[in-house]
């Protein structure tokens, strides 16, 4: 099944370097794994966006894995490095100081049944994407940094400008709704 | 050993992809604060992103396509973080509280 997706892993050693370079990846599931957990566990709101920063960095290494050193430097620049930054400029602005306390009626059950919800979610995904026999395409183009600016600048230009407009409309609507109220 | 292969199966990233929307699924529902909720939608988005990329990698005829649709989504993301942000100060400026169950102005 998996021949074309996952290629074997016949005598390779824990001390070689395939196999170092495996231990690294399995230290990035582990930055992955830890840092969700934090994100989404911890009741300080600070730990939580810690924990996100950790894990993004994480999801950065697999990038790397996945053969796009530039989208992974794209990664740490703008998701732990800008907006991990803003939400935690939003813990400090906007956080009264007890923090998350917990024990209110509604909530009660929020917990266990989030819990369902996302392990039967979990174990659904896995299932597919571990018994669907993908069709593996012939590879045309490189994949590298000049390859993903020629293809973003000619088929891809007007998507480029839509989001250009997106992240001005955005910004300047994030200003007029943050100031209004002051007087 | 099997173990150490697996940044070289599509299976592994897929999986990392439905952990990942699964624990931004599990916060949106139990969190009570509004910061929280935003913190579990970014993983939500990092978990389609990590789909893109996987089959971006092992099955996509062109592999520029993928990449460049990651970059589009980490656009939409910082985005929707900036206006969220925004949102969380004025929410808070007016009720003094982030918690989802003390905006209830219309409950009576």
């Amino acid at each position: 099944m998996q021949s074309a997706i996952c290629q074997s892993a016949a005598g390779m050693s824990f001390f070689s370097a395939q196999g170092f370079v495996g231990l690294i990846f399995l230290v990035t599931i582990g930055l992955i794994i830890a840092g969700a957990f934090v994100a989404t566990t911890s009741t300080r709101l600070v730990r939580c966006i810690s924990g996100l920063a950790v894990c993004f960095t994480g999801v950065a290494g697999a990038y790397y894995f996945l053969l796009a050193p530039f989208v992974a430097m794209m990664q740490m620049l703008i998701y732990v490095g800008a907006v991990s930054i803003l939400i935690a400029f939003a813990i400090m602005m906007a956080t009264p100081e007890e923090g998350d306390t917990p024990g209110k009626k509604i909530t009660r059950f929020s917990g266990p049944l989030g819990f369902a919800v996302s392990a039967m979610a979990f174990a659904a995904l896995s299932l597919l994407a571990a018994t669907t026999d993908w069709q593996v395409f012939a590879r045309e183009g490189s994949g590298d940094m000049h390859h993903i600016g020629m293809v973003l600048l000619t088929s891809h230009s007007m998507v480029f400008e839509l989001v250009s407009i997106v992240l001005l409309v955005a910004i300047m609507g994030a200003l007029v709704i943050a100031r209004r109220g002051r007087d | 050993m099997y173990l150490l292969n697996l940044y070289n199966c599509l299976t592994t990233y897929l999986v990392l992809g439905a952990l990942l929307f699964a624990f931004g699924i599990y916060g949106l529902v139990s969190r009570r604060t509004i910061i929280g909720m935003l913190i579990s939608s970014e993983l939500v988005l990092a978990a389609a992103s990590m789909n893109f990329m996987a089959f971006n990698r092992f099955t996509a005829p062109d592999p520029a396509i993928g990449q460049i649709f990651t970059l589009f989504i980490m656009a939409i993301a910082a985005a929707e973080a900036a206006i969220a942000v925004s949102i969380v100060i004025a929410v808070y400026r007016n009720y003094k509280s982030i918690d989802t169950e003390d905006i209830v102005d219309l409950q009576g």
